[in-house]
């Protein structure tokens, strides 16, 4: 079995950012694998062992930055990688339908069984470059899946509604899954393994070489952005100054107040 | 390419209040000149689903029959698609919920529409939709602009629009009456709303099977009747943690409850869970230690009646979400805390 898996390096949500325009300024950030891209390889993994002769290919379209999180994919266990190269997507690259047109381009060269994507990133968070890439390969696919199990062709997933509940269901592959946290515990490489993935193949693709253009990836975009701003916080809250044992003095009279309201 | 088309959102055999939002946007977008608002409603019997709501300021409702009687991701794909096609309508309006997600999507990049996701705010520039929403935990804001000249479908954050007034007045639904629809295409009086049957076969459309649905284990603890919750999030870094947390809750009069990490952790079952994936809350008091404030998780406590956040971060979006704050290591705190209680 063929798992492809799409991920996404991420600026540490815990940096103070700059923007440039309207991006963030990248020479500053700090950069990890997405959080739900840890679950959704994992899972690639798990299915992969279970079948003799599978193969897990991670690819992500990232600058140079990127090339770490796919090598903590290798360490952890997945065969291959590809990374298109995104300064080539000029402003499209933050646009999840755009991205999606990159992904198919690099799935229709490998074919996989089954594609394995995060539900959502925590920079962006569009939670829609899966879904989207499943309907432009014209997919079978499930969004929020909190549980895989499989047998041959078969997949049976559970998909994660609003308040815990959880819907079964059955479907076939070929076939795309959106990745929901908490699926399983991600497995963390050794040192070992981390230089043996550095002999793993890692491919690097310009957008020409998958047969698609800056123009053509503009044009794909579902939107185009205009600005970018640091959140106003309307209503924000009173803070409390102090040491901890002012500001715990602070708390527990707001609480006897209130609780007693 | 004109109006907009408002997928109703579908659950148990009714349309879900927080359609009413779309409304709201609709009819806030149809007044700003983009043309007439219909509503799409897919279901095994869309005919009595849409006799659930009320669609007051609906054109009209197209009803697409699916061979599902549950929502299926690809049947509601073929209808939208087919809605579209047959419409052209300038705008999509959907919800930004897991049912929604499941699809809508996929048709935007099939159809080369426009497509924006968990947007917070609407307006038109011209003629181009203009579409607002965070970015990087919510600590940013942006703007984007879908072109003109394709249809645009953009899933709007629940909570971000107020409910349609006259949402409540669910029984006079599409029908005007307890009568219901028995496809007649020739419009209803009383609330002046059309109906059409959407002409698309969905038979051969669905690519999963409904197995079954399954409710959370309700565990030993009911947190959504708790009147004081002590929330604990990423900011506990050990699992070894818990048992101080656990006490600290004991000696405030308070139930322990947990952000979404904790419980994927398995360091806390799911009874205790915070959020649109686990419980809705509305304590008197929501105390959260070093719980940043994501989306999903504000989406379950941000009713609560005095919301207090400890975080050492202090660009965490539970300080916008929040009555009062601080900017302090949590564990310090909970034990000046634990020392005062006395």
């Amino acid at each position: 079995m063929k798992i492809l898996v799409p991920v996404k390096q991420v600026p540490a949500l815990d940096e103070d950012v700059e923007i440039d325009g309207a991006r963030l300024a990248a020479e500053e950030l700090e950069w990890d694998l997405n959080e739900w891209d840890s679950f959704s390889v994992e899972a690639a993994l798990r299915l992969a062992e279970a079948e003799e002769g599978s193969e897990v290919v991670v690819v992500t379209v990232g600058g140079e930055e990127s090339e770490d999180g796919l090598l903590s994919c290798l360490a952890n266990g997945a065969d291959r990688a590809v990374r298109v190269e995104a300064e080539d997507l000029g402003e499209a690259v933050g646009d999840p339908i755009a991205i999606a047109h990159v992904l198919a381009a690099v799935a229709r060269r490998e074919s996989p069984d089954l594609l394995l994507c995060g539900v959502q990133s925590s920079d962006a968070a569009h939670s829609a470059t899966g879904v989207a890439l499943a309907g432009l390969l014209d997919l079978a696919h499930v969004a929020v899946v909190s549980r895989i199990e499989r047998q041959d062709a078969e997949l049976i997933v559970d998909r994660e509604l609003e308040g815990g509940v959880v819907e079964t269901l059955r479907l076939r592959t070929p076939a795309l899954l959106t990745i929901q946290t908490g699926i399983n515990e991600p497995r963390y490489a050794n040192l070992r393994a981390i230089k043996q993935a550095r002999a793993k193949p890692l491919e690097t693709l310009s957008l020409a070489e998958v047969g698609l253009s800056r123009e053509e990836m503009q044009a794909a975009s579902g939107a185009r952005p205009i600005s970018l701003a640091p959140r106003q916080s309307g209503g924000a809250a009173s803070m409390l100054e102090g040491a901890p044992s002012e500001i715990a003095a602070q708390i527990l009279e707001i609480v006897r107040e209130a609780v007693t309201a | 390419m004109s109006g907009i088309l408002v997928v109703a959102e579908v659950r148990d055999g009714a349309i879900r209040p927080v359609t009413s939002e779309l409304m709201t946007a609709a009819c806030e977008l149809s007044e700003q000149g983009m043309g007439p608002v219909r509503a799409l409603v897919v279901a095994g019997d869309p005919a009595a689903v849409a006799a659930t709501a009320s669609l007051a300021g609906v054109e009209e409702a197209l009803l697409a029959s699916s061979p599902h009687e549950h929502f299926e991701a690809h049947v509601s794909a073929a209808a939208l698609e087919a809605a579209i096609a047959q419409l052209s309508p300038s705008a999509v309006l959907a919800s930004h919920t897991i049912d929604s997600l499941g699809f809508a999507p996929a048709v935007a990049a099939r159809g080369g529409h426009g497509f924006a996701s968990d947007v917070t705010s609407l307006r038109l520039e011209g003629e181009a939709l203009r579409a607002g929403r965070e970015l990087y935990g919510g600590r940013l804001q942006s703007e984007v602009e879908l072109r003109p000249g394709r249809s645009s479908i953009v899933l709007l954050r629940a909570g971000a629009w107020e409910p349609a007034s006259g949402a409540d007045d669910g029984a006079n639904g599409v029908s005007g009456g307890a009568n219901g629809v028995s496809g007649n295409a020739n419009g209803v009086s009383g609330t002046g709303c059309g109906i059409t049957a959407l002409d698309v076969d969905l038979s051969h459309a669905p690519r999963t099977e409904h197995v079954s649905f399954t409710s959370p284990p309700s565990g030993d603890v009911d947190i959504e009747r708790a009147d004081f919750l002590l929330s604990i999030g990423r900011g506990v870094e050990e699992q070894e943690s818990i048992p101080t947390f656990e006490r600290l809750a004991e000696r405030l009069g308070a139930t322990l409850s947990a952000s979404r990490p904790l419980v994927d952790a398995g360091w806390l079952p799911s009874s205790r869970q915070v959020g649109q994936s686990g419980r809705t809350v509305t304590p008197k008091v929501y105390l959260a230690l070093g719980i940043s404030g994501a989306v999903q998780h504000l989406a379950g406590m941000s009713r609560s009646g005095t919301i207090i956040a400890v975080n050492s971060d202090p660009a965490a979006p539970i300080f916008g979400a929040a009555h009062y704050g601080a900017v302090a290591d949590l564990n310090e705190v909970a034990e000046a805390i634990e020392q005062q209680i006395g």
